[in-house]
């Protein structure tokens, strides 16, 4: 009966919670990861976040990593000329002292090789390996389709 | 001196096709909403059933119409969510328009399966996906880019560039403009209301 209780409270107090998460390892902190709902499996996920360097040397993601999926990669979409196009970004610079935010119409990590389609309210994890802060690992939440953000309050640092 | 205008012939081939790639690369793509050249873009494609559309069929409606492959992650979900939050705010006035996806990937998306990717974001956008020949006919008519390219890392090993753009078509046939990507759905919104 108790564990029943408690992922009751945990299912009711969860949803605006986990993707409002960060995670800061060293001079890195990692915030608001989300994913939207995938359209069957077989159609590639996307996974967005916002990334902050506090330190004084600059770092950068140069992979992501996750259960979810077989074949992650970092992707930017750049519009050149008229012309949308989404280069294999072999990795994101994050200055020191700056954040970089991973979102849509801009750099986002494309989950390939899904084991499943992401629903709405799943959750998974995603391990972000940067040059010089190592891995950190982060809770990821999925959004409905037309989201454009998890709503974390002013938590956008 | 025979050298010398060798090397003159071969410089000006040279700069001739740089012109022509540079004219190649600019011309075809988005049609620009100032030349105010009435434009009457057309396409002949096959919906998710097979059966063909063209559009002479939406005669009297405004088509808003999106180039674009489903196994896109990150442009298109995003112009086909704007879409969709546009027909859903369009209230009663949604019969006037109708939402049209142009795959730039037929083969690959027919395969995936149209209807199950237009009908995540909204069951009035019609999915289209006509063979190659058809859907460059279609791209060159609303003269937008679209190519694919090489990539390793890709499932199957490819993916597409293309014109991000959400384009709308007036009752009469005519293009009357385009929406750049990212134009929130709410400008889209008051730019039709405005042309009821």
């Amino acid at each position: 009966m108790k564990p029943l209780i408690l992922s009751a409270i945990l299912t009711l107090t969860a949803p605006a919670a986990f993707a409002c998460d960060s995670v800061t390892s060293g001079d890195v902190t990692v915030w608001r990861a989300w994913s939207k709902v995938s359209i069957g499996a077989d159609r590639p996920g996307v996974l967005y976040v916002g990334i902050t360097n506090k330190g004084n040397t600059d770092d950068a993601l140069v992979g992501v990593a996750t259960p979810v999926a077989s074949l992650p990669m970092l992707h930017e979409t750049v519009v050149t000329d008229g012309v949308a196009s989404m280069p294999h970004a072999m990795k994101v610079p994050i200055p020191a002292g700056a954040s970089v935010v991973l979102a849509p119409g801009g750099y986002h990590g494309m989950l390939m090789g899904l084991t499943a389609a992401l629903k709405d309210g799943d959750r998974f994890p995603a391990t972000l390996t940067f040059e010089k802060a190592g891995d950190i690992t982060i809770n990821v939440e999925v959004l409905p389709l037309r989201a454009e953000g998890p709503d974390c309050g002013d938590a956008g640092q | 001196m025979r050298l010398r205008n060798l090397q003159i012939a071969l410089w000006t081939m040279a700069l001739a096709a740089s012109i022509a790639f540079v004219a190649l690369r600019w011309l075809p793509v988005g049609p620009s909403e100032e030349t105010g050249v009435a434009f009457m873009p057309s396409f002949d494609l096959a919906d998710a059933t097979g059966a063909m559309r063209s559009s002479d069929e939406f005669g009297g409606k405004f088509q808003l119409v999106f180039f674009g492959f489903t196994s896109c992650p990150d442009v298109c979900p995003t112009t086909l969510s704007e879409v969709a939050q546009v027909m859903d705010d369009l209230g009663e006035d949604a019969a006037r328009v109708q939402p049209i996806f142009i795959s730039i990937d037929p083969g690959r998306d027919r395969r995936l399966g149209l209807r199950d990717y237009t009908e995540a974001f909204h069951p009035a956008i019609l999915g289209l996906a006509g063979t190659d020949a058809q859907t460059r006919a279609a791209a060159a008519s609303f003269k937008i880019f679209f190519e694919r390219e090489a990539d390793a890392a890709a499932p199957d090993g490819y993916t597409m560039s293309h014109s991000p753009g959400l384009y709308l078509i007036g009752p009469d046939g005519a293009w009357l403009r385009q929406f750049a990507y990212g134009t929130p759905a709410a400008d889209i919104l008051s730019d039709l209301q405005s042309r009821f």
